[in-house]
């Protein structure tokens, strides 16, 4: 069984706020599951699955499921860090094609901006690999810098490459009224930024931001009588990717097995694709998925996102047009929320003027959520306008 | 280079404990599997590649060459997180100490050493060899 034409991504809703020290959590949430379910021209009550991951408080789904007054007849908590998300579009979609529910909600939020929460959580000691990492004080950052290291050694990348990712992401960035920060800049700016893991230096990292983001898929019938543009999902795929007893290759990404499902599902290549919105948690994990997901051959991510490469309208391929989670949004640490919205706005023309990619009817989100260099799951999901 | 801050001690359990034992002792070890021959890295009673519990310890050569590697630059002093691919094979998370920053670079060769963690424990790390 297939998920293709089964499900469409009916509401969409992206917290304004960047900052929200007089917002709880949960109040979050609900603020972007009411929009979503808003902006799709549904209510609380037609919900009857729900959809988050650990950024949601609680025991599970069970906390934000009673703090909503939900519903719902399906859960699912499927945690694959800043993917996750994406893999639940894909279960969503499943569950919908299964009869299990009609009116799936996802949401995501998160605020680490107020609450000073770092990416890198307290030690669980039943982690296997931890007492293994541990010491070396194994993070977020490191684990990313690695593979820009070894990218750079193997395949000749540069710093300049890299920093195009950004470049592209402030481009866009400045059209959104949203984004945290607005400010062009240059390959000159993110080389003169403050080294932070080598080769990265501080804006090669995306930012950090409070705030949110909900989703609403729902089957074919009811989408049919909404009022929203019909937006499809026509294939998913997702992977694990680990060190393999550490014997992984570390410049390849879960994106390969993930994308290779998504677009096989979906009969469609990557040459099809019109906008792509790529998980930015740093400009090398753009050039990575770039890579895995077939846009371009191994080892030559670099050179396809230098010279604007990635910018709206001038290059090879528009990516993140919203200002991705270089520049825009990275609410709670997580980044495949804010991917999908962007997809669905290009997808619905309702993107900035300025981004807008025309006739926009193809369009993949990819996220990693996790550590690129260690283990990580990839989320890969093709969306149709129909 | 400044004397570093001890590093973060990594709880030790019934399956690893044989591995901290032995680096207390000065002597990195590997988990080979005698059903399919392979070495791994972290080390497993489960065999991740064939799935046999036919794993036993083995005393590394203790060296290998860095395959990546990134100098945190916010931490005083600023450490190097690398991984090191070991001679038995699998590439090993560590740290490099007692470097020439002009010198590093992936594709150096490295020997293991310890270095004192806190609660006691020793940690083995790497060194220009």
């Amino acid at each position: 069984m297939s998920i293709r034409g089964k499900a469409y991504i009916a509401g969409i809703y992206e917290h304004p706020t960047r900052k929200a020290p007089d917002k709880s959590l949960t109040q979050l949430h609900a603020e972007v599951a009411a929009g979503a379910v808003a902006d799709a021209g549904l209510t609380m009550a037609d919900v009857d699955g729900f959809f988050c991951d650990n950024d949601a408080p609680g025991l599970g789904p069970i906390s934000m499921v009673e703090y909503m007054g939900l519903n719902v007849g399906h859960v699912d908590t499927t945690e694959t860090g800043g993917s996750a998300p994406i893999v639940h579009i894909s279960h969503a979609a499943q569950a919908i094609a299964a009869g299990k529910c009609s009116v799936a909600l996802i949401t995501l939020a998160g605020r680490p901006r107020s609450a000073g929460v770092s990416a890198n959580p307290a030690p669980n000691w039943d982690v296997p690999e931890l007492p293994f990492e541990f010491p070396y004080r194994s993070s977020v950052l490191n684990q990313y810098a690695m593979v820009a290291m070894r990218h750079m050694h193997e395949y000749g990348t540069t710093s300049e490459q890299l920093a195009w990712v950004k470049v592209a992401a402030s481009h866009h960035a400045q059209h959104n009224p949203h984004a945290m920060l607005r400010d062009l800049v240059s390959v000159e700016d993110v080389l003169h930024s403050p080294m932070i893991a080598d080769p990265l230096h501080r804006l090669d990292c995306c930012v950090v931001s409070d705030g949110g983001g909900a989703i609403v898929v729902v089957c074919p019938e009811i989408a049919k009588t909404l009022s929203r543009p019909l937006v499809k999902v026509r294939g998913a795929g997702e992977a694990i990717r680990d060190l393999r007893g550490g014997k992984a290759n570390i410049l390849e990404s879960g994106g390969a097995r993930s994308g290779a499902i998504a677009f096989d599902e979906a009969g469609v290549k990557p040459a099809d694709i019109k906008y792509a919105s790529l998980y930015d948690s740093f400009t090398i994990t753009v050039v990575v998925q770039l890579e895995d997901l077939g846009f371009c051959e191994k080892g030559k991510g670099g050179r396809f996102v230098a010279d604007g490469g990635l910018i709206s309208g001038v290059g090879r391929l528009p990516v993140n047009t919203d200002g991705g989670g270089l520049c825009n949004n990275h609410p709670g640490n997580r980044g495949g929320m804010t991917k999908v919205l962007e997809a669905v706005r290009q997808l619905r023309g309702e993107a900035h003027p300025a981004v807008q990619v025309p006739g926009c009817d193809l369009a993949v989100a990819h996220g990693t959520g996790g550590w690129l260099a260690s283990r990580h799951g990839s989320a890969t999901v093709i969306l149709e306008r129909e | 280079m400044q004397e570093a801050v001890k590093m973060p001690a990594p709880r030790v359990n019934v399956e690893n404990k044989e591995y901290w034992d032995a680096a207390g002792r000065g002597v990195l070890l590997v988990k080979r599997c005698t059903s399919c021959g392979e070495a791994h890295h972290y080390p497993r009673a489960i065999c991740p590649f064939c799935y046999s519990a036919e794993t036993e310890w083995q005393e590394a050569a203790g060296t290998g060459v860095v395959h990546a590697y990134t100098v945190m630059r916010r931490e005083q002093p600023s450490t190097v997180t690398a991984y090191v691919a070991l001679e038995e094979g699998p590439l090993m998370l560590t740290n490099i100490v007692d470097y020439d920053a002009d010198a590093l670079r992936i594709g150096m060769p490295v020997k293991v050493r310890f270095a004192d963690a806190e609660d006691g424990i020793r940690v083995p790390v790497f060194s220009p060899s």
